[in-house]
């Protein structure tokens, strides 16, 4: 049997291993770290130069290479193999994180290295020097090719990360295992216990690639289309912003909270309703939320408000603004006026322990409640705690997700206001980012739905026209007849809603 | 430079692995506390058996004295108080009030040192239902007259959690991975639950109600009372091993004993008393941080130096008059002639204090059997993180399967406080220990805060970075045994009836150690003697 050419294709293998290791590194990195530009550069600087530690450390290898070879191939198949699931699994510790990143890119690069020179070395004896240099390089980048046209084509959409990882683990564990027959002759150790090796590494691969779903939906849910410009950890949640052709967009723990290019529309009907339906003219201004500053930037085109509070959970969040420029732009630099106190707390805690003198208008703007310690937010008693914030002339607007695809949890949030005494005007727009979304506008007593929107602002998206039309509901986002409960802080009834109706729409 | 191989090796492929090595191996940190409270060598100078002068200077009269500032102690006062009788004094051997519902207080919240809630109380408990009324608790009441309490004393959902098999399940039954036959036991034994609800004997009386003076004395129920609940499930045919483990569990939470130390009918009592009608949920929680703290700092209000802290009882005896009680406070022994005695202490304690009873005893005090518990308070930096995104969140209650500790509280729940800094509440009750309370004392404060600690690593690795404080409270004699033969022996009617002039009030009469009974008797006792004192004018 002439091995050779068959050793060409472990060449090939190989290579396209070799690089789909450093892909996934690369993408895992720049999707955990932020800014893919820096951490592409980065790991591909220290795969590169681990994969000349590989190549210098070869020369030590002085007898039995093809055994080194093979041992090089199983060690490549199982910190290749499993590199993407341990990154995932490390990324909830995200101070560990880039140690393990840079170690494991460091490792299997030098692995890698090992690799073509060990190979170069078992085929120099089937081949002249220059037959061997202008093959195996050129298996080694037609490999390289293959590699990264794949990987973004075919294996990041098809088998996600992690199963991407494991299967090319697969295909070096193979490349072993096969090359203890095609190196027979040269083997000098035991190869039955070098096959049962290789055996179990497989094995456990795959293993690992069938129950990889589970693994999957750990994070790769949030990867996201456009490129991460921005992304941090803060104690409370995992903020990421991307650029897009559309424009800029801002994720919280992957769920999307505005998008540039229409986030007008959203912020000027959460605004201005509440204060076309305030009598007078309103001083003193609450948000709860809204740490992105948009619905600040509407607000402030008022010019009798005197004072505004703003009462944010997460400090980064209130900073983005200023560490992306971008955004600051957005909302015109709207924690720079003077009007505006930030205080970071969670607003639950913070309407129960502070005393403040009443709000003329508040604007209830928390994202979703998908979990419990957002779901509070929504409850009797919160609504309760905030009624204490207000006047019998104030009002009040809440964000309350899709009339459309949560239909229940929207007119289980209105009743819930309703139970504490609020009278509600639901209301509802389109906002293309996110579909059609929904509002509660409440006051202490029953009033007027607003006609039209305040005079004299400048607007893009509300008209005295449209205005009263954000007031109709279709036949499939009005009231329900079934009977919906009150969100309370004892049944959270408003997540286990969410939750159901939102479910439907993950694959 | 010639660098050997491995020493290439080292330099490229050892550093960052050397580095993640260090940091995981680094020493475990193990946080600051100590032993708080329960002053069991004040306790123990009563088995001493002294003689006690008190100096003629040092005497006073009262018309009662109430001996212990547990809730039954304390809710005597409060009905004394309500009644007009505002001349007694009340007794309490440690630093603070409240028994095994002591509170600590801290930041952000306080926090409980033992009792952390209340089942929301059926209408007909109607005195109990005026405490909590005076307590502004509640907001009404709904069509058929049940309370309505408010929202933010009832217990917040996320209620409760479960780790099992790796993993925070909703709940405390673990339903994941349940085979058909754990279904169909559970289900049968959902059956025999409703069948006890249900149940009326022929006077229209329910086998389980609170309080237990009230359950059915009908030969049917009291059965259950002559064996195990782990008997009781195994002529029931219950094999499922998750279930015994929630009945089990549900023993060891309510009376710190395992499923076979626990009598069947007290086993029911848990799952069948707060429950109306069969199908219905078991009444609500009312809870906030510091548990039933809560009550204490209600009943201790306006109490004002009539509590006694820090003293304690040496000596009652029954006199012509009435009782002369001599009690040791500040090292000077100090003694009360009162009319009345309201005894609010564990009854095991009456031989050692009230004269005349080892002689001629009233009843088998050593009948009244306790069991030993440690409470643990932890202070965290931060909260555990979640290991796998679909773990059901941090809940009120979090309990770890086939543990011996009975998992924690967390105390900001309550408050609505879901991020940075909280406190933990550990129980542990030691029943799977042969000699829990010995073992109990024999611990010092480092091995049982590393019992606590081993246990929480379960579930939370990083446990030992987050805590930055650990105390712990023994409980030598936390809670009255339902053992079998025990609650339906006759014995607690006899220890009920007065001796002389002292009446008996403490949970170890309803044989079961719950708020609602320590609440009853001590109403019972209050009016007993103010009625006493009625009919002597």
């Amino acid at each position: 049997m002439k091995r050779a050419p068959l050793l060409f294709l472990n060449v090939f293998a190989i290579a396209t291993c070799g690089l789909i290791y450093e892909l996934l590194a690369g993408t895992l990195s720049s999707y955990v770290l932020g800014d893919s530009v820096t951490q592409f550069s980065i790991i591909i600087g220290i795969y590169l130069f681990a994969m000349g530690v590989g190549s210098y450390l070869s020369r030590f290898i002085e007898k039995n290479v093809a055994d080194k070879f093979i041992e090089v191939e199983l060690g490549v198949a199982v910190m290749g193999g499993f590199s993407a699931p341990l990154l995932f699994l490390t990324f909830a510790n995200l101070s560990y994180f880039s140690i393990v990143l840079y170690g494991v890119v460091l490792v299997i690069g030098t692995l890698v290295g090992l690799e073509i020179p060990l190979l170069m070395r078992i085929l120099k004896d089937d081949l002249d020097f220059k037959d061997l240099i202008s093959r195996v390089l050129a298996f080694d980048y037609i490999g390289a090719l293959v590699a990264s046209l794949l990987f973004p084509i075919f294996l990041v959409p098809r088998l996600g990360l992690n199963r991407t990882s494991l299967l090319f683990g697969m295909i070096n564990a193979g490349v072993a295992v096969w090359g203890t027959w095609l190196l027979f002759p040269l083997i000098k150790s035991n190869v039955t216990i070098m096959r049962v090796r290789g055996a179990v590494i497989l094995v456990l691969l795959a293993i690992a690639f069938i129950k990889a779903d589970k693994l999957t939906t750990l994070a790769e849910d949030a990867l996201f289309a456009d490129n991460i410009i921005y992304a941090k950890s803060s104690p409370y949640q995992r903020i990421v912003v991307t650029k897009g052709k559309t424009g800029y967009a801002l994720f919280l723990n992957g769920n999307l909270q505005f998008n540039s290019f229409d986030e007008y529309r959203y912020h000027e009907a959460l605004v201005h309703p509440a204060f076309a339906a305030y009598q007078g003219a309103p001083k003193r201004i609450l948000v709860l939320g809204g740490g992105d500053g948009l619905a600040l930037r509407e607000i402030e085109k008022y010019s009798s408000v005197d004072f505004i509070q703003l009462v944010d959970l997460d400090p980064d969040m209130t900073n983005v603004s200023n560490a992306v420029p971008a955004l600051g732009e957005l909302n015109r630099h709207s924690f720079a006026d003077p009007r505006v106190h930030v205080t970071h707390a969670d607003a639950f805690v913070w309407l129960d322990s502070t005393d403040t003198e009443p709000f003329d208008i508040a604007i209830v703007d928390f994202p979703d409640p998908n979990n419990f310690a957002l779901g509070k937010l929504y409850t009797s008693r919160f609504y309760s705690l905030l009624k204490k914030k207000l006047t019998a002339d104030s009002a009040v607007v809440i964000q309350t997700t899709s009339p459309l695809v949560a239909r229940k949890s929207f007119w289980c949030i209105v009743k819930t206001l309703e139970s504490v005494g609020f009278a509600v005007r639901p209301y509802q727009t389109t906002v293309p980012s996110f579909g059609i979304w929904g509002y509660a506008l409440c006051k202490l007593k029953p009033f007027d739905q607003p006609a039209k929107p305040p005079p004299g602002l400048e607007l893009h998206f509300l008209t005295d026209n449209s205005f009263a039309s954000m007031f109709e509901f279709t036949g499939d986002t009005s009231r329900p007849e079934e009977d919906i409960e009150i969100n309370r802080l004892d049944n959270q009834a408003l997540v286990r809603y969410y939750e159901a109706e939102w479910k439907r729409f993950e694959q | 430079m010639d660098l050997s191989r491995r020493e290439l090796l080292t330099l490229f492929l050892g550093a960052p692995a050397a580095f993640v090595a260090c940091q995981i191996s680094a020493p475990s940190k193990f946080p600051d506390g100590e032993i708080i409270g329960q002053s069991a060598s004040l306790g123990h100078v009563l088995r001493e058996g002294r003689s006690f002068e008190v100096s003629p200077d040092n005497w006073e009269s009262r018309s009662a004295v109430i001996v212990g500032a547990g809730v039954a102690g304390l809710t005597a006062a409060w009905q004394f108080r309500k009644q007009g009788l505002d001349d007694f004094l009340i007794l309490e051997l440690e630093k603070e009030a409240g028994g095994t519902a002591r509170r600590g207080t801290g930041d952000p919240v306080g926090y409980p040192w033992g009792a952390h809630y209340l089942p929301v109380p059926f209408k007909e408990n109607t005195e109990l239902v005026v405490l909590l009324d005076e307590m502004s608790l509640f907001d009404g009441r709904d069509a058929n007259g049940e309370l309505l309490v408010k929202e933010q004393y009832l217990c917040r959902e996320p209620e409760e959690r479960l780790f099992f098999k790796g993993r925070w399940y909703e709940g405390l039954y673990p339903s994941v991975g349940a085979t058909d036959e754990d279904k169909r036991q559970y289900s049968e034994f959902q059956k025999q639950i409703d069948h006890w609800v249900n149940w009326r004997d022929s006077k229209g009386r329910r086998a389980f109600i609170l309080p237990v003076e009230q359950c059915s004395d009908d030969a049917e129920a009291t059965a259950l009372d002559k064996i195990t609940f782990g008997n009781w499930l195994a002529q029931n045919g219950f094999t499922s091993e998750r279930l015994i483990w929630y009945c089990d569990y549900a023993c060891r939470d309510d009376y710190g004993s395992k499923v076979d130390q626990t009598s069947a009918w007290a086993g029911l009592f848990y799952f069948c008393s707060r429950v109306r009608k069969s199908g219905e949920e078991s009444q609500p929680f009312i809870t906030v941080p510091e548990g039933n703290g809560q009550f204490v700092d209600h009943f201790v209000q306006g109490l004002g130096d009539r509590l006694r802290k820090g003293t304690a009882v040496v000596s009652i005896t029954p006199s012509e008059k009435g009782v002369d009680v001599v009690c040791f406070n500040g090292g000077t022994l100090r003694g009360i002639h009162a009319e009345h005695v309201i005894y609010a202490s564990p009854m095991f304690t009456a031989p050692w204090v009230i004269s005349g009873f080892r002689e001629d005893p009233p009843f088998a005090a050593s009948e009244f059997q306790h069991n030993a518990w440690f409470v643990a308070n932890l202070r965290l930096k931060d909260r555990p993180k979640p290991r796998f995104q679909k773990d059901f969140p941090l809940a009120w209650d979090n309990v770890i399967y086939d543990s011996p500790g009975l998992g924690y509280v967390t105390a900001t729940h309550q408050k609505g406080i879901d991020y940075g800094p909280t406190i933990l509440t550990y129980y542990y009750p030691m029943c799977a220990e042969p000699n829990g309370r010995t073992t109990l004392f024999n611990y010092d404060w480092k091995q049982l805060a590393d019992v606590c600690l081993t246990d929480l690593s379960r579930a939370h690795s990083e446990i030992y970075d987050l805590v930055e404080r650990l105390d712990v409270m023994r409980w030598g004699h936390a809670m009255i045994s339902p053992r079998p033969n025990f609650i339906w022996s006759g014995i607690r009617e006899k220890a009920a009836k007065p001796y002389r002039n002292i009446h008996f009030a403490h949970t170890d009469l309803g044989g079961v150690a719950l708020f609602e009974e320590a609440f009853y008797h001590g109403l019972r006792a209050a009016k007993e003697v103010v009625t006493a004192k009625t009919q002597k004018r």
